[in-house]
């Protein structure tokens, strides 16, 4: 079977301008941050980024590597907004489109199934119509049939992707992926939607090893659904990656505060985002061993 | 704290009554899951779950939901897990029907229409917001009712600027598919518990907290209230029980995080 370790680098060279990308996880938790950084350094341009929002949109959109966001909020969980995005939207640096949590999902769902698109409730009578003129309805071809009202529902249209990453806890060098956190979220389906499949775990172990590790019922991701396996450990920080570790919020707030301020952001930059992965770790080591010993 | 009306001499604050309100919102709706959001709502269906309604189901915040009914600032170990529910189930939730959310409100208007996306032209946003979230898929799926702390022309306005929660109008003209199990409860804001219990389900005043006036609610808001018919005067919103007021004060919020929420 086939060995799928890859680094960061080889991963995102996949990349070209243009793309739509998926990410994993889910406001401030499990987001493959690793790779966003590496993408937020890249020099891409004009990437669609899909995303159940955190702060993997913030610092994608400030790199200037976005084109346009789909997202059903953006968040930073226990800070409630992101400041890179709110000033990107703000400053009309980026296209969006802002949809209901269930539509994305369901628009997920239909990539991953090749269908077209999947008819749902959401939506209707809100103004995600009027913000995405492209949505369209359908009405049911069983008329008078069980929960026909004779109405038109909305047509939530295949988010289909080039390229999907999601970080998880473990992974095996197949490309098994394992969450030992409470929630899966939609990692499978941003993998199912996706051509090029990349998972990021903290830790790769061999092939069987998984099941040492936790219950099988973890392993939520098959090796059906990957392309690659990198190790990053750490990867998700600064957004949470329970049991491994959770959310770090003093760095969370720097980063927050540092958004907000030209200068400090310049700053902020050059030690955490203008570095590669190695040298990301050792300043968030620094500046945590700094801290604490205040 | 802020004591309550003049006169009343109680040492109920206003932040109690509104979490008493929060708690009469999902009264009769048995064995749903309730998914509040803001502190005194998550007081609120807590405090409803130990009294009047004991069926109802709570989320861990998380992705599990939890059987017993700690404080809700309680660490992890104090909580009893009884069942399993990822974010991707939850829309199994929302879809079946099966829960009553009550989301915060930036802004709301007189048919209950929500916006929590953005503040201006949706296409270059004078203040971005969170994005419209789950609002629109609750709102035509199950019961929404709404919190507002801070009551004013600002946050009761004439028109939402980007329709999030679908209010009645706008669910009556997308057709039956929307208004089958639309339902907009009631707002509670830190003034009062209001309703959409109209012949054209336009907002109207259900009870007023204790202290506080109609003109000062009718000030704080940016359209015209309905009137409630064949009402002499309107209700005052009911103070906790001795019973309720030890769980809010002693069991659910002992660290009186409620009067952070709200400043009045």
């Amino acid at each position: 079977m086939a060995d799928k370790r890859a680094t960061i680098e080889e991963v995102v060279s996949e990349l070209h301008d243009g793309m739509t990308i998926g990410v994993g996880g889910w406001g401030s938790r499990r987001k493959p941050m690793a790779i966003v950084r590496a993408i937020a350094r890249s020099g891409l341009h004009d990437l669609t980024v899909v995303s159940y929002g955190g702060p993997d949109v913030g610092i994608l959109c400030s790199a200037g590597v976005v084109r346009k966001a789909v997202y059903g909020f953006v968040t930073l969980d226990s800070i409630a907004l992101d400041p890179l995005f709110r000033s990107a939207r703000q400053n009309g640096e980026i296209e969006a489109m802002e949809i209901d949590e269930g539509m994305f999902y369901l628009g997920l769902l239909a990539a991953a199934q090749r269908i077209p698109f999947l008819p749902t409730r959401a939506g209707l009578g809100s103004d995600v119509l009027r913000i995405n003129p492209e949505l369209r309805t359908v009405t049911s071809p069983y008329p008078g049939g069980v929960f026909d009202d004779g109405s038109a529902l909305v047509a939530m249209p295949a988010l289909a992707l080039d390229a999907a990453f999601v970080h998880v806890n473990r992974a095996d060098t197949h490309g098994n992926g394992q969450v030992l956190g409470p929630d899966p979220f939609f990692d499978e389906l941003f993998l199912g939607a996706a051509r090029v499949r990349v998972v990021t775990a903290e830790k790769v172990v061999e092939p069987g090893a998984l099941l040492g590790e936790g219950p099988v019922q973890t392993v939520t991701i098959s090796r059906l659904l990957s392309d690659a396996v990198v190790q990053t450990p750490n990867g998700a920080h600064f957004t949470s990656c329970a049991p491994d570790y959770g959310r770090d919020e003093d760095f969370q707030r720097l980063y927050a505060k540092s958004a907000g301020d030209p200068d400090a952001w310049a700053a902020f930059e050059r030690r955490y985002l203008q570095v590669d992965e190695q040298d990301y770790q050792r300043a968030v080591d620094e500046e945590r061993s700094k801290s604490g010993a205040a | 704290m802020t004591e309550v009306g003049a006169g009343t001499d109680t040492g109920v604050s206003r932040a109690e009554v509104c979490a008493v309100a929060c708690a009469e919102a999902f009264r009769g709706d048995g064995e749903i899951i309730a998914s509040p959001f803001g502190t005194i709502p998550a007081v609120g269906a807590r405090l409803a779950r130990l009294t009047f309604e004991p069926d109802l189901v709570l989320t861990d915040g998380e992705a599990a939901l939890m059987a017993n009914t700690p404080a809700i600032d309680s660490a992890r170990d104090d909580m009893v897990i009884e069942a399993w529910l990822p974010y991707r189930r939850v829309f199994d939730v929302v879809w079946s029907g099966r829960r009553h959310v009550m989301m915060m409100a930036t802004q709301v208007d007189r048919y209950g229409n929500q916006n929590i996306s953005c503040i201006g032209d949706w296409k270059r946003p004078k203040t971005q917001l969170i994005g419209v979230r789950g609002a629109p898929g609750n709102t035509v799926n199950h019961t929404t009712s709404y919190w507002v702390p801070a009551h004013s022309p600002r946050s009761f306005v004439e028109r939402v600027d980007v329709v999030c929660g679908v209010g009645y109008d706008r669910a009556s003209e997308a057709g039956p598919v929307a208004s089958r199990f639309h339902e907009i409860r009631v707002v509670v804001s830190n003034l009062g518990v209001f309703d959409f219990d109209t012949p054209d389900h336009r907002m109207r005043v259900r009870s007023l907290h204790p202290g506080v006036t109609l003109s000062e609610v009718e000030e704080a808001t940016g359209f015209e209230l309905a009137r409630a018919e064949g009402r002499a005067e309107i209700e005052e919103s009911r103070l906790p029980t001795p019973e309720e007021l030890s769980f809010i004060r002693e069991v659910l919020d002992p660290r009186s995080l409620r009067d952070r929420e709200i400043s009045s």
